[in-house]
């Protein structure tokens, strides 16, 4: 997979539309590579942000099909505490604006 | 080592594994590695009289040019340098401290002459993120890709070292399964 560096992008992933409406101008996301284990970041997104099983799949999915995905989304300290969290985690992750 | 099994209900359970002598010698070993790698970047953050002062520590603001510590300690933004130079001097301190305890929570439950682990689901956690450190690590060296086969060519000198982290990919997927369980 490609490193973020290298194709930085502000495209907005059609899968997190729903969730940056509105007031949420920052979000975090997490990036594929080869080393995390889909289980260990499904495990992970259910953890860190609370969300149900499916959810946190499907999340995981995007990542490891679309080389990405939006997690989280909000104002920009709570999106920085939220890439804090990941990275301590060992999650790729960095934060944009929406 | 036969993988994580629970043992226990409710406040009780517990994840249970057995590492036979030299399993707890490589993992420590790695984990140690690891460990002495974030000391080492630790240790070029500036002396700062004001953090002394305030307890507000702050890091480098430089990505580190090692790539494996670049990729335990990643950029927070790819769209603005200077918020990530800004973000990283603020959270890698915190973030390399949290790491290091993960190492530290592995080393004290992992007996050097291998044995019994029992940890709780706390402990899982903590370890889980050791465990993700030490591949990250060590895939990171490997340039472990999604294409990477199985196994290499005997005469690879990679080869011995890609047995070690499919090792770990199992010990660390084992434990996950079983702790998702409790969930």
């Amino acid at each position: 997979m490609s490193a973020p560096l290298s194709s930085p992008t502000r495209q907005v992933d059609p899968a997190v539309d729903e969730e940056t409406t509105g007031d949420t101008p920052w979000q975090a996301v997490v990036w594929n590579d080869p080393v995390n284990l889909m289980s260990y970041v499904t495990y992970v997104l259910q953890k860190l942000f609370g969300y149900p099983e499916p959810k946190a799949t499907a999340l995981m999915l995007d990542v490891h099909h679309k080389g990405k995905a939006a997690v989280s989304s909000g104002d920009k300290d709570k999106i920085e505490t939220d890439v804090a969290k990941l990275h301590a985690a060992g999650l790729w992750a960095t934060m944009q604006r929406t | 080592m036969n993988g994580w099994k629970r043992s226990g209900r409710g406040t009780k359970a517990r994840l249970v594994a057995t590492f036979e002598e030299q399993e707890s010698t490589v993992l420590r070993g790695l984990v140690g590695e690891v460990r002495q790698m974030l000391e080492g970047r630790a240790s070029e953050a500036p002396a700062d009289e004001l953090a002394a002062l305030t307890g507000i520590r702050t890091g480098p603001s430089k990505r580190p040019d090692d790539r494996v510590l670049a990729r335990l300690l990643p950029d927070f933004t790819s769209e603005d340098m200077d918020l990530a130079a800004g973000l990283r001097s603020l959270h890698e301190p915190e973030l390399i401290e949290s790491k290091q305890n993960a190492a530290q929570t592995v080393l004290d439950a992992l007996p050097e002459a291998g044995g019994k682990v029992e940890l709780t689901p706390e402990q899982s956690d903590v370890w889980l993120t050791a465990l993700n450190d030490v591949r990250l690590a060590l895939g990171t060296a490997l340039d472990i890709s999604e294409e990477m086969p199985e196994e290499l060519p005997p005469d690879d000198p990679r080869a011995p070292h890609l047995g070690v982290y499919q090792w770990l990919t199992f010990v660390q997927d084992s434990l996950v399964q079983t702790r998702m369980k409790l969930l």
